[in-house]
């Protein structure tokens, strides 16, 4: 291990103002990436600024929705009655992620940043341009059972591995950064982003900047199912997971928002499909076409071509649960 | 669980320790001055270490030393005679730091020695070695492509009858199987601290299942004397035949403790674990059978093709069950096994064995669907009545109850045959069964028992317990055998300073070192039946010399058969006698069986759930019906299998090693990414013992469980889903993927 310094930041601008003096620190939350990520000599930071006693736990409701703070642990905001009984979704991703140990330990903020579970990303003798751009994408021809479908490049096809946020995805939540030049709302959406050309910028966040907190808006989504394929029935991360959102009014699809995780660099929201489904009626076929419809520019690696036959019936199965 | 048989199990005699995290497992000793050892390892598979540059790692702060091949000290034990630089590589082994080879990715090739774990881990992230790279080869298709297999005694073909004699049956199917690595993970890391006394003498606290071979290895390595290499082993977190052998690891901690003339301690990473502990080795199997059109098995071919490190030959009985499992007149088997430039693999629970039921019980259940009968009827149309392999009885076989007890329990006859014809909403339902067959025996061992004068009993023997409850059920043993409250019994073990334990594998533990225990306390008895032979208390009107035939051993008292108001404790006969303690010491010198077979058996049955669409598995009822002889204490046999059971789980439906042969690394070479079983994918485990002793095998009538717990665990999994869904996978593990 390399020696850092270790500070702890008492308020929003403290912290900020201590990642701008030394730009190789970083922010530490639940610490359940980043020391990982630290131990495997991926992630080497001179300064670790601790923000655990920042005042942004807080859920609260507003006219519009309800924010979430980022250091919100990921078991309480699941618990949480506002959560449950507005976004129902949210809580069902969250319980579908890591361990209840981690998620005691989990921030918003820290699983919005947490790095791709990648075996050549984690593995420093092996080459990964997410870690080190220019030595190559170890995964590309590689072990990559886990690894993406959608919107790859030839330089990275790793996922996000996060639950979380492909619920947050679908339910059009907006992201609260502040950095030294002030505060700033992303579009969930657009926070992720994909790899293209530097794979090793996993989002949008500014060098610099801390997320304060989420806000999902209020919503009239009356179905809503997060489905979760994995290799065993807990603690382990995503095949494929889809998040479904529909509104629903006699029989007719009013609203729909449809996310997926494990098969991108980020939550993959399934907008061909939606758009699809907006205004027809419920019914087996029309999932069914949404889900054909989903696969657009999906492609394989090899280990993970089973992605290409598991998507459609994950999306279609997803959508079947929900309207259940 | 049902009891056949009514019995005093008691709890775990150390369960309150490990419950409270008083159990001090071998990386928990702490001296004064103590420091920490920690590994580099290579980061290329095969070739020749050129240059290492240690300056840094040296000069890093609370660095006591570094040692590489460059200069690790002299080993007695390192030079090789001139007959065994005439043996083929994989007869060489490999000892750490003996040479410049690297001859797999991750292997040793420094150890750090520093005042904190902390800061040895740091220094030895700073060494840095420069390579000749040598092409390797990882890849075990591509070994059997264009490898050549080892040779020797072990790999001789077997045939009884005709070879290839299913091919001509009437009704026959031939299927090939394949499994991975499955890497040993036991809860506990493997750890040593090492604590020299001087440059000769040495005590070891270790993870071993061998106290004596540890030690033999250690003296043999360093010149040293028996006497003074003491190993010390209280408690093991599970190790399943990882902790045989002296690892790597083990040599390095003591080289280094010795060097720096401090105790020293050294803790695997979990990704360490992955090559430097063993695993169960990569396996591929043709299965051919054949029958008459009424199921009567005409030929069973079994030929599996598994592999082993460059440097070490590990075989194992992978085809052996196929020889006696079933009775048929017509078996042939073939083993052969390509040298890969990996860490060696080593047992692993069900060694061979559980490889090789996964694939004949898979098999036998495809001829059954063939033949159009009921696997569990096939199964009994061709029990093997007697050991056709060995031309032997059987010392006790009750296998058929197995099969009765499970499918009662199971509710197998409700099983329609019909593949994919159960549901339960979405979910397929599929019900399989597999069996397990595992050799029981009886090694040789010495226990002592000591009855003190405060009427508390002590037994003693030199066998370390790997989790199984070994202590509990020796003192269970002696409190029945002795007639002595458990709680007056304590089992002194793990110790080289103790009485020569048997190793603790194979299943035979409870046999060898029960049968020593169970002699030492029937020869107490009769020790002090002599004591008080002309004892006025038991004196009547007929008797004026009690012999031990008349006494009732009961409550730490003895009592007459026909009177037992006359009685008198066994304190009171100590003391009396003016004795500190009466001492048996009992060498028990093994059972070579040769007039019988002995196995154990297992048959499982499975019910499994596959989600229609996902292809989602869940185990949704697991049980286990076995014959392990008498069984001693139903508490600890019962978590036995149950720990099988789940390491069955693990190896049916999630445990893969996976390697990138570009590299020859590990990919997932961790908790996160290597799956076992966690509790959500555990259903509750219905265990049944048929619980009858065997009479041959030893006095108490035990044979072994801990192996054939899991053996034939797969198949019944496979079997299952292929019951659900009508889809036949014969690669394990079986994830969702395969069944889309
Ligand atoms: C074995 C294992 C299994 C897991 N399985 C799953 C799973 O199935 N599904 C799933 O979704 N997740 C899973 N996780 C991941 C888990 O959700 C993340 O580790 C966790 O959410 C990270 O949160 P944290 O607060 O601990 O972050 P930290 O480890 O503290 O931080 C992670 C990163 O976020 C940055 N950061 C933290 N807070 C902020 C902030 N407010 N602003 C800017 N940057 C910030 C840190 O600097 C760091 O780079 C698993 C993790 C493990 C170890």
């Amino acid at each position: 291990m390399i020696n850092f310094e270790y500070i702890r930041a008492s308020s929003v601008k403290a912290a900020v103002d201590a990642l701008a003096k030394n730009p190789t620190g970083g922010f530490i939350a639940g610490g359940t990436n980043l020391i990982d990520l630290m131990k495997r000599g991926v992630t080497v930071p001179t300064r670790l600024i601790d923000i655990n006693n920042l005042p942004l736990k807080e859920i609260e409701e507003s006219k519009t929705g309800i924010s979430i703070g980022a250091l919100a642990i990921n078991s309480e905001v699941a618990e949480n009655e506002l959560i449950k009984n507005n976004f129902p979704l949210l809580s069902m991703a969250f319980a579908a992620g890591a361990s209840p140990q981690l998620r005691n330990m989990a921030t918003v903020g820290g699983n919005m940043m947490q790095r791709t579970r990648c075996t050549y990303f984690y593995d420093t003798t092996m080459p990964c341009n997410k870690r080190q751009p220019g030595t190559g994408c170890g995964a590309l021809n590689g072990y990559n059972r886990m690894h993406a479908i959608f919107g790859t490049s030839e330089k990275c096809i790793a996922v996000h591995p996060s639950d979380m946020c492909v619920a947050l995805a679908a339910l059009n939540a907006t992201v609260e950064v502040s950095g030294i030049k002030g505060e700033r709302k992303i579009l969930f959406t657009d926070f992720h982003r994909l790899p293209g050309e530097t794979p090793d910028k996993d989002n949008t966040l500014q060098k610099g900047e801390i997320i304060t907190g989420v806000t999902i808006p209020f919503n009239s989504f009356n179905k809503n199912y997060y489905l979760k394929i994995r290799d065993r029935a807990s603690y382990a991360f995503a095949l494929i997971s889809v998040a479904v959102a529909l509104e629903i009014k006699d029989g007719i699809i009013k609203k729909a928002s449809l996310a997926m995780g494990g098969v991108a660099h980020k939550p993959w929201r399934l907008t061909d499909a939606e758009k699809y489904l907006i205004g027809r009626p419920v019914d087996p076929g029309h999932f069914q076409k949404a889900a054909y419809l989903a696969m657009k520019g999906a492609k394989g690696y090899g280990q993970n071509n089973f992605k290409l036959k598991m998507v459609p019936i994950a999306i279609n199965e997803a959508l079947t649960k929900a309207i259940a | 669980m049902d009891k056949i048989i009514e019995q005093t199990d008691i709890d775990r005699v150390d369960g309150i320790q490990k419950v409270t995290g008083t159990a001090k497992y071998s990386a928990e000793y702490d001296f004064p001055g103590m420091v920490y050892g920690v590994l580099a390892t290579s980061n290329i598979t095969k070739g020749i270490i050129n240059a290492i540059d240690t300056k840094a790692a040296e000069n890093a702060p609370g660095v006591l030393a570094v040692i590489t091949h460059l200069n690790c000290p002299e080993l007695p034990g390192y030079k090789s005679t001139p007959e065994q630089d005439k043996l083929v590589p994989t007869k060489k082994g490999y000892k750490v730091f003996a040479d410049n080879i690297i001859r797999f990715n991750g292997q040793p090739i420094a150890i750090v020695v520093a005042d904190t774990f902390e800061r040895a881990t740091h220094a030895a992230s700073l060494i840095k070695a420069n390579y000749t790279k040598e092409k390797h080869n990882t890849d075990f298709d591509e070994a059997i492509k264009s490898g050549t297999p080892l040779e020797g005694n072990n790999f001789k073909e077997y045939v009884r009858g005709e070879a290839n004699a299913w091919i001509n049956a009437p009704v026959k199917i031939e299927a090939e199987y394949t499994m991975p690595i499955e890497v040993h993970l036991p809860m506990e890391i493997h750890g040593i601290t090492v604590v020299w006394d001087g440059e000769d003498k040495v005590t070891l606290y270790e993870k071993t299942q061998s106290l004596s071979g540890t030690q033999r290895n250690i003296v043999r390595t360093f010149g040293l004397k028996e006497e003074n290499v003491r190993i010390i082993t209280q408690f093991i977190g599970g190790a399943f035949g990882s902790a045989f052998n002296t690892w790597p690891h083990s040599m390095a901690a003591l080289i280094a403790g010795r060097k720096v003339g401090k105790p020293i301690k050294l803790m695997l990473t979990r990704n360490q674990m992955f090559n430097l502990v063993g695993y169960r080795p990569e396996a591929k199997q043709k299965l051919g059978l054949g029958a008459s059109a009424d199921g009567k098995l005409m030929g069973i071919t079994h030929e599996a093709i598994a592999m082993t490190a460059s440097y070490n030959e590990f075989t194992e009985g992978i085809v052996n069950g196929s020889r006696s499992l079933y009775e048929c007149p017509n078996v042939n088997t073939t083993y052969k096994v390509f040298p890969l430039d990996l860490s060696q693999p080593t047992w692993m629970r069900g060694p061979g064995e559980t490889t090789g039921a996964f694939a004949l019980e898979s098999a036998m259940d495809e001829l059954a669907y063939a033949l159009k009968m009921d696997p569990i009827e096939f199964r009994l149309k061709n029990y093997a009545e007697t050991d056709l392999e060995r031309k032997k009885p059987y010392s006790s076989k009750y296998l058929k109850e197995c099969y009765e007890l499970g499918a009662e329990k199971i509710n197998w006859k409700e099983r329609n045959p019909e593949p994919r014809s159960m549901k339960e909403g979405d979910w397929l339902i599929g019900y399989g069964t597999g069996s397990g067959i595992f050799s029981a025996w009886r090694g040789a061992a010495k226990a002592v028992a000591k009855l003190l004068p405060d009427g508390t009993m002590i037994l003693q023997s030199g066998v370390t317990d790997m989790g199984p409850g070994t202590a509990t059920a020796m003192t269970n043993l002696a409190a029945e055998t002795m007639g002595l409250s458990h709680t007056k019994i304590s089992f002194e073990m793990g110790d080289t300073n103790l009485p020569p334990g048997p190793m603790q594998g194979g299943s035979g533990t409870t046999s060898t070192l029960g049968t020593a225990v169970f002699a030492a306390c029937e020869n107490m008895k009769k020790k002090l039946a002599a004591m008080i032979k002309d004892n006025a208390v038991f004196h009547t009107e007929i008797v004026h010399e009690v012999k031990v035939e008349d006494l009732v051993f009961e409550n730490g008292y003895m009592m007459l058969k026909t009177d037992k108001t006359k009685k008198i404790s066994y304190a009171e006969v100590i003391k009396s006698a003016g004795l500190s303690e009466l001492e048996i010491s009992e060498d028990s010198k093994g059972n070579p069986m040769l007039n019988h077979s002995a196995f154990s058996y297992a048959v499982h049955f499975v019910k499994v759930k596959v989600h229609s669409k996902t292809g989602v598995i869940k185990i949704d009822r697991a049980v286990s019906a076995v014959d392990a002889g008498k069984i001693i204490n139903n508490k600890t046999a019962e978590s036995q299998i149950i720990g099988a059971v789940v390491g069955g789980i693990g190896m049916s439906l999630m445990e893969e090693g996976v390697i990138d042969h570009r590299y020859g690394r590990w990919v997932n070479n961790n908790f996160a990414d290597y799956h076992v079983a966690v509790n959500a994918d555990v259903p509750n485990i219905e265990v049944l013992f048929v619980d009858k002793p065997d009479p041959v095998l030893n006095p108490i009538g035990a044979k072994g469980m801990g192996e054939v717990g899991i053996v034939g665990f797969a198949a019944a999994v496979t079997n299952a889903i292929f019951h659900a869904t009508g889809k036949r996978i014969r690669e394990i593990p079986v994830t969702a993927d395969k069944l889309i």
